[in-house]
C-alpha cells in the first residue's frame, strides 16, 4: 500500500532535475494574482476585457523588447500597459465610431494587435527572447535554471519569482486597500462616481492593473491561459459563494490546488505546466459544479426530484 | 521594396480619394481630399514597410520580382493548391462570420475555434499521423462540445455568458496544449506538422486538404441556403421564430455546427488562435459597408478572400512566414480602411459631414444675423458694422470675424474696405432671406396647425431652419394659405423678396398669394 502510495504520489516529483519549489510559488503567485484581479472583472461582466487585454499586450511587449533588449525592464510593463490602453482606446472607437458592437469590436482589435505580435515576434525571432511556444503557452519550467538574485549575501530566489511576488503583494495590497472602491464601482457605477470615485478612473486603473498581472504573467503562462487564470479562480468560486472577500479567499485556496495539481500532472505526463494547471482548474470547477451542495447540478437534479415527487403526492 | 512601391502607393491613393470626395459638394473639396489622402497615404505606407520588412529575409535567395511572377503566373502546382484553400476559407468564414456578428456571438467565434485545438491533436492521437478525415472529425466534435459547454453554463450555473465563452475558450484550449506538447515529445510528433494548425501555413496544405475543405465549404453552402430563411429569423427576431414554433434551439446548434466547419476549412490556412479574426473581421467590414444580409454574406466572402489572398501573398514572398497572423493583418487593414472611409458608416465620413454640417449652420446664421440688422433698420440701411453683427449673435468678435471672412470667400457677402462694413451678395440676401423664411413659416406652423404657445416656438425653429429643403418650405407655405407675417408680428420674407438684386426689402408681396387671393 504505502508502496502504491510512493509510486502514485512521490515518484511523479523526483523526476527531471528538481527545484520545482520555486516553479510551484511562481505557478501560484500568477495564479493567485490574475484570480484576485480576474474576481472583478467576472463581477463587472469584463472577462473577455481580459481576454482582449492579454492577447493585444503582445506587441507592445515586443517593441519593448526590441527597443531595450532586456527582457527583464520597466519598459516591458510600460509597453504592456500602453498597449492595453491603446487596446481599450480603440475598442471604444470603433464602438461609438460606427455601428459595429462591442463585441465584434474588441475581437477586431485584440486579433489584429495580436496578430502582429506573433508577426513580429517570428520576423525578429533572433533578436527577442520570446519565441511562438511562450506566446502560446509560456515556459514555468525555466523557472529553477535562473540564477537566483540575492540581496545582502542572502539569496531570496530566481528574479522572475521575485519580480511576481513583488507583483503578488501590490495586487493584494491594492485588493484589500481599494476594495470599497472596486466593489462599489463595480455594481453601482452611479453611486460611486457621486460619492467622488469616478466609475471611469476605477475602470481604467483596473485595466492597468490587469496589463500589469497579465505582462508579468505572460512568460509564464502565455497569452491565452492567462485568461483561464483571471476567470476559473472566480467563477467556481463564485459557485460557492456570493460574497466577494469570502470569493477572495477561495480564489487563493483554488489558485494553490490548481498549482499543485496542475504540477502533478504535468510531471505525470511529461506536458506544458501552465496548461496543466488550468485542465486541473477546469476539473475543480467541475467537481465544485457537480457535488456543491447548494447551486451544484446534482442537487439541483435531486431537488427537482424532490419537489416533483412532493407535487405527486399533493395532487 | 518599400521604396518601389511607395510612391505608386502614393499615386493610387491620392487619385482614389480625389474620385472620392469628388462628389462631394462643398468649397472645402480641395483642403479635405488633400487631408484625407495624407490619411491614406500613411497607412499604405506603414503596410508597404511592414511588408517589406516581412520579406526581409528572403531577399538572399530570391529577387523579388522573380517571387511576384512566381506568383501571379500561377504555374506553380503547390501555389495553385494554397489559392483554391484560400478561397474555401474566404467563402466559408465570411458567410458564417456574417451570421455570428449580427447575432452579436462574435465571441462565441473565438471560443470555438480555440474549443477546436484538443479535438485535432485527439485525432492525431487516434492514428498517429496527419490524417485531414479523422482530425476533421475530432475538431468538429471538440468545438460542437464547447458550444454546448457555453450553452450549459449560462443555463445551469449563474455564470454569465461572457466568462462562460472565456472560460471554454482558455479550459479547452489548454487541454489541447497539454496534449500537443505530449504530442511533440513523442518520437514522431516532431514531424507530424501538428504546428501548422496553431498559427497557419498555407504552403503546407496538400491536394487531399483542398478537397476536404472543398467539400465542408459546399456543406456550410448548401446549409446556409437551405436554412436561410430560418438563419435570418433566428438572428433578428427570435420570440417571433418561437411563435412561429421553429425549433430555435436545434436551429441555433445546427449554425453552431456550420461554423464549427467554417472554423475547420480555416484551421490550416489561419491556424486554431487567428481563425476567429477570419470569421469576424471580413464580416464587420461587410457590415460598414451594406445594410442588407443578402448583400452583406457574398460581400464578407468576397472580402475574407481578398484578405486571405493578400495575407498568403505576403506569406508567399515573406517565404515561411506564418499566414496567419498576415492575413489577419491584411484584414485588419482593409477593416481600418473601410472604418475610415466607408461611405455610409465611415468614421472620417461622417467626421468630414459632421464638420461641413456645422460650417452651413454657421454659414446660415451669419446671414440670418445680417438679415435680422438690416430688418431692425426697415431695410433702410445696407453696410452692417461687425460689432453689430456680434452684438446680435451673442458671439465674442473674433468668431464672428471667421464666419464673416468665410462668407466673404464664398461670395455671400462684400466687405467695404474703408469702413469695414459688410455688405450682402444677391446669393447672399437670396440665403439670408430662405433661412428666415423657413425659421418663421415653421413658427408660424407650429402655432398654427399644432396650438403650440408663440414663445415656445423659437427653439425649435432655430433648429429645423437648416435642415428642410424648399419643396417642404413651398407646401408648408402653401398649407399656411400663404401669409405674410410671423406668430411675433414679423414678415415673411416671400419668394419674390429672396429674387430681389438691386434693393433688398421685404414687402411680403408674393405672385402666387395674389394669385391665390
Amino acid at each position: 500500500m504505502s508502496e502504491l502510495l510512493s509510486w502514485w504520489a512521490v515518484a511523479p516529483w523526483q523526476t527531471g532535475q528538481g527545484g520545482y519549489f520555486w516553479a510551484l510559488l511562481m505557478g501560484f503567485l500568477v495564479t493567485a494574482s490574475c484570480g484576485l484581479v480576474g474576481n472583478y472583472l467576472l463581477v463587472r461582466r469584463l472577462s473577455l476585457m481580459g481576454d482582449t487585454i492579454s492577447h493585444s499586450i503582445l506587441p507592445g511587449l515586443v517593441l519593448a523588447f526590441l527597443w531595450t533588449g532586456r527582457r527583464t525592464s520597466w519598459v516591458m510593463f510600460v509597453g504592456a500597459v500602453i498597449a492595453a490602453l491603446v487596446t481599450v482606446f480603440l475598442v471604444d472607437l470603433i464602438q461609438k465610431g460606427s455601428r459595429i458592437k462591442q463585441d465584434a469590436a474588441m475581437s477586431v482589435v485584440f486579433t489584429v494587435l495580436f496578430a502582429l505580435g506573433v508577426l513580429l515576434v517570428s520576423i525578429f525571432a533572433h533578436q527577442v527572447d520570446l519565441d511562438q511556444d511562450c506566446v502560446l503557452y509560456g515556459e514555468i519550467a525555466f523557472v529553477p535554471l535562473e540564477t537566483l538574485i540575492s540581496v545582502g549575501g542572502v539569496s531570496i530566489g530566481p528574479p522572475s519569482v521575485v519580480r511576481m511576488g513583488i507583483v503578488f503583494l501590490f495586487t493584494l495590497v491594492s485588493v484589500v486597500l481599494f476594495n470599497k472602491e472596486l466593489l462599489l464601482s463595480s455594481f453601482d457605477p452611479g453611486l460611486s462616481t457621486s460619492s467622488g470615485y469616478s466609475a471611469q478612473k476605477i475602470h481604467l486603473g483596473l485595466m492597468a492593473m490587469v496589463a500589469i498581472i497579465v505582462v508579468s504573467a505572460f512568460e509564464s503562462v502565455g497569452a491565452i491561459l492567462v485568461v483561464a487564470m483571471l476567470i476559473f479562480p472566480g467563477a467556481t468560486a463564485s459557485l460557492i459563494t456570493d460574497r466577494l472577500n469570502y470569493i477572495h479567499v477561495l480564489t487563493i485556496i483554488q489558485s494553490a490546488l490548481s498549482t499543485l495539481g496542475g504540477m502533478y500532472l504535468a510531471l505525470w505526463l511529461d506536458t506544458s505546466i501552465a496548461a496543466s494547471m488550468v485542465v486541473v482548474s477546469m476539473c475543480l470547477f467541475a467537481l465544485v459544479w457537480f457535488f456543491n451542495p447548494s447551486y451544484g447540478l446534482i442537487s439541483t437534479l435531486v431537488n427537482r426530484g424532490v419537489s416533483k415527487d412532493k407535487t405527486l403526492e399533493t395532487e | 521594396m518599400s521604396r518601389q512601391l511607395t510612391p505608386l502607393f502614393t499615386k493610387l491613393s491620392s487619385s482614389v480619394c480625389a474620385q472620392y470626395f469628388a462628389h462631394v459638394p462643398s468649397p472645402t473639396r480641395t483642403k479635405v481630399s488633400e487631408r484625407g489622402s495624407i490619411f491614406l497615404i500613411t497607412i499604405l505606407c506603414c503596410f508597404s514597410s511592414c511588408a517589406s520588412a516581412a520579406q526581409a529575409g528572403s531577399l538572399a535567395h530570391h529577387s523579388f520580382w522573380e517571387t511576384l511572377m512566381r506568383f501571379f503566373s500561377l504555374q506553380d502546382t503547390a501555389l495553385q493548391t494554397a489559392l483554391w484553400g484560400v478561397l474555401l476559407l474566404g467563402i466559408s468564414c465570411g458567410v458564417l462570420g456574417s451570421f455570428i456578428l449580427v447575432r452579436k456571438l462574435s465571441l462565441m467565434g473565438d471560443a470555438l475555434s480555440h474549443a477546436v485545438l484538443p479535438g485535432v491533436a485527439a485525432g492525431f492521437l487516434w492514428t498517429y499521423e496527419k490524417n485531414p478525415l479523422i482530425i476533421l472529425l475530432g475538431a468538429l466534435l471538440t468545438g460542437l462540445l464547447g458550444s454546448a459547454a457555453v450553452g450549459w453554463l449560462t443555463q445551469r450555473t449563474k455564470i454569465k455568458t461572457d466568462a462562460a465563452i472565456g472560460m471554454v475558450l482558455s479550459g479547452f484550449y489548454a487541454v489541447g496544449i497539454c496534449l500537443m506538447t505530449y504530442i511533440q515529445k513523442l518520437p514522431t510528433g516532431n514531424k507530424s506538422g501538428l504546428d501548422h494548425f496553431l498559427f497557419g501555413q498555407v504552403a503546407a496544405l496538400s491536394t487531399q486538404d483542398i478537397w476536404l475543405m472543398g467539400s465542408v465549404t459546399i456543406g456550410v453552402l448548401v446549409g446556409v441556403f437551405i436554412c436561410y430563411r430560418a438563419f435570418l429569423i433566428l438572428s433578428f427576431d427570435m420570440a417571433f421564430g418561437k411563435s412561429l414554433g421553429l425549433p430555435m434551439k436545434a436551429l441555433h446548434y445546427t449554425m453552431m455546427l456550420l461554423l464549427a466547419f467554417a472554423v475547420v476549412v480555416g484551421l490550416q490556412a489561419v491556424g486554431v488562435v487567428l481563425v476567429s479574426a477570419m470569421l469576424i473581421i471580413p464580416a464587420a467590414t461587410a457590415y460598414l459597408l451594406t445594410d442588407q444580409m443578402k448583400v452583406l454574406l457574398p460581400l464578407a466572402a468576397f472580402i475574407g478572400i481578398v484578405t486571405a489572398f493578400i495575407g498568403a501573398f505576403l506569406s508567399f514572398v515573406g517565404d515561411g512566414l506564418p499566414t496567419g497572423p498576415l492575413m489577419v493583418l491584411s484584414a485588419g487593414f482593409v477593416f481600418a480602411t473601410v472604418f475610415c472611409f466607408s461611405p455610409k458608416h465611415g468614421w472620417l465620413t461622417r467626421v468630414i459631414r459632421h464638420y461641413l454640417w456645422r460650417r452651413q449652420v454657421a454659414r446660415e446664421n451669419a446671414l440670418k444675423g445680417v438679415y435680422q440688422l438690416m430688418e431692425a433698420e426697415q431695410f433702410k440701411i445696407e453696410g452692417i458694422a461687425l460689432d453689430d453683427l456680434a452684438l446680435r449673435r451673442h458671439l465674442p468678435i473674433p468668431i464672428v470675424k471667421k464666419h464673416v471672412r468665410m462668407l466673404f470667400k464664398l461670395d455671400l457677402v462684400t466687405i467695404d474696405k474703408v469702413t469695414e462694413k459688410i455688405y450682402l451678395t444677391p446669393e447672399g440676401w437670396h440665403i439670408a432671406c430662405s433661412v428666415v423664411r423657413k425659421h418663421r413659416l415653421w413658427e408660424l406652423y407650429l402655432t398654427q396647425e399644432c396650438h403650440m404657445a408663440s414663445d415656445a416656438v423659437h427653439e425649435d425653429a432655430e433648429e429645423i431652419e437648416h435642415m428642410i429643403g424648399e419643396d417642404t418650405v413651398r407646401a408648408l407655405e402653401k398649407r399656411l394659405k400663404f401669409p405674410n407675417k410671423d406668430p411675433h408680428g414679423r414678415l415673411i420674407p416671400s419668394i419674390q423678396d429672396m429674387w430681389q438684386s438691386s434693393s433688398y426689402k421685404v414687402t411680403g408681396a408674393d405672385e402666387e398669394r395674389s394669385k391665390d387671393e
